[in-house]
This record gives C-alpha cells, structure tokens and sequence, in this order.
C-alpha cells in the first residue's frame, strides 16, 4: 500500500506530511522517559520484524499479492503511539534506502499505514479485549479483527487521498482499494494472531509491555 | 544458556528476511488498482536509487541481491528502533 510520488498531488502531500510530523512529535512525547529495559529491544526486534515480514509478499486473488503491515502487532505490544514510531522508522527506511513509497508521500504512508492502522487496530483490540473478560481467547480475536480493520481502514484512506488528488475517481478507487484489501486484511490478521500466540505460549510477560 | 528472547526475535526477522525470494511478484493491492484503473504511469520514479526494489545492486544473482537487501534492513531497523527506544528510555533506568 506504499504510494509512490506521482499518486497524490501537493495539497494532499502537505497535509498528510504535517499530519504525520505532527504524530511523531506526540508520540515522542508520550513515550519520552516511559521506555523499560524489556521494551528497548522490543521496539528493535518489532521494527526488524515489521521490515522483514513485510517483502514477503503472499498472492490473493486475481494475479495480486498483499503483504503485512504490521501497525496492529505493535500497537498491541507497545501501544499506539510506540507503533507510531515503530511504523515511522520502517516507512522511512523503506522510502530511503529501498525506493519502496515515495519521498512527498512519504507523509501519506504514515498517516494510512502508522497512524489510522496503528490506532484503528489498538482501539478495537482493547474493546473487544474487555468485551471478552481479557481472556486469551479475547486477546487473539480482538487482535484478529483490529489487524484486519486497520488494513481496510487505511486502505480506505489511501483511496480518499488518490480521489482528493484526482488520481482516480471516488467511486471506481474506494471499491476497488478497499475490496482487494478486505481480502489481504484476512493476511494481516492470520499473521497477526500467529505472532501473538506465539508469544503468548512462550513468554506471555512480553504481551504486558504497553507504553502510554 | 537460555537465549535471550529478543535474539530470539531478530532470528526470525532474519530468517524472513532469508527466504524473502520466495515472495510472490505479483503487483500488491495499491499497484494492482493502478495498473487496472490507469494511473500506474503516473508513478514517479525516485530521483536517488540506493537499494531500488530490495535488490542490493551491483550482486548477479537476484536472489542473492535480495536477500542481502532484506538482511541490511532487518538489520538497520533492528539498531534503529533500538537506538530511538534507548533515546526515549526511563530515568529509573540506568
């Protein structure tokens, strides 16, 4: 879901660059002095993570292929506004080591796959979290919906952005981005669920690590 | 010695990192829309060129090539998200 330069026109760039600026700036605040010992390495073996696992591009339907975003799993291990950063500093590398999103839409990756997956998922993964009574079972579905919404709702946003700029038209890019990413968002989640269990059956205290 | 969960972690990125060739070619959703509504052409291409395409360059086999990309970016992640979590750590902490 990386938009290269060319997608969004300047209006569209400027507002999603502020807007991502903006987040960051929180962010640091908000974690600024609450990062444990556990959760240093944490944010490196997530970042490291979120990287690798997201070349692995898995085909969907139609000669299309989708691959992890990874905004849910950090935000439910270190909370949204770690995921911020977490996301922030893959989306940059991406963009400047790899040429994968593009230098202007740099602000519009953050904003669709840090900021709206990061805080989507996390709110949906608490709801239904104490919905189900913070059981194990709560956790992983409420982590299996979260991932699989943000990847919907940022996708949609994405759209909106293509469609503000006059890339393509509201009514042919809303559908078309956010039916094809219905079907990776099932990717997301599945992926999602995994990691979480994995840690739960290992080393269940790493799932306590929430920062702000 | 038990392994220290995190080396544990960054063992798996690695790892994923390793088969990244086995990832599927096919254009992902924001492209594959792109390419069927018209508007792939308009994608501008990057005016600097690093690692482009997560392929190290100047490596003959492009398995190779990517393997290396993805083992150089698991790996600047790693330090950078270690390095921002040490910026931001607690006081109580030493």
């Amino acid at each position: 879901m990386h938009i290269p330069d060319g997608f969004i026109n300047a209006p569209v760039a400027v507002t999603t660059g502020v807007i991502a600026v903006a987040a960051i700036a929180v962010a640091v605040k908000a974690t600024n002095k609450k990062v444990g010992e556990k959760q240093i390495p944490m944010m490196g073996v997530l970042a490291a993570f979120i990287f690798a696992a997201q070349m692995l591009n898995f085909p969907v339907a139609g000669g299309t292929s989708g691959h992890f975003v990874g905004a849910a799993l950090a935000a439910i291990l270190l909370g949204p506004w770690a995921a911020v950063l977490i996301m922030s500093s893959v989306l940059v590398v991406q963009c400047l080591i790899f040429q994968d999103g593009g230098l202007l839409a740099l602000g519009a990756n953050i904003t669709n796959m840090g900021i709206i997956a990061g805080f989507c998922s996390y709110y949906i993964y608490k709801g239904i979290d104490a919905l189900l009574k913070h059981s194990k079972a709560g956790a992983l579905i409420g982590a299996g919906i979260g991932a699989w919404f943000a990847v919907v709702l940022a996708s949609l946003v994405c759209a909106a952005e293509l469609a503000v700029s006059g890339t393509s038209p509201w009514e042919v890019v809303i559908p078309a981005m956010v039916g094809i990413h219905m079907v990776i968002g099932v990717g997301e989640a599945l992926i999602t669920v995994a990691v979480l269990s994995l840690i739960m059956a290992t080393r269940a205290d790493l799932l306590k690590l929430q920062i702000a | 010695m038990k392994t220290k969960w995190w080396i544990a972690g960054l063992s798996i990125a690695l790892l994923l990192a390793i088969i990244s060739p086995i990832a599927s070619a096919f254009p992902d959703g924001l492209e594959k829309v792109a390419e069927d509504h018209g508007f792939i052409d308009i994608a501008a291409t990057s005016p600097f060129s690093v690692v482009p395409d997560y392929t190290f360059p100047g490596v003959e086999s492009e398995a190779i090539a990517t393997i290396l990309a993805g083992i150089l970016g698991t790996l600047v992640l790693f330090g950078l998200g270690f390095g921002l979590a040490s910026m931001l750590k607690s006081k109580n902490e030493a």
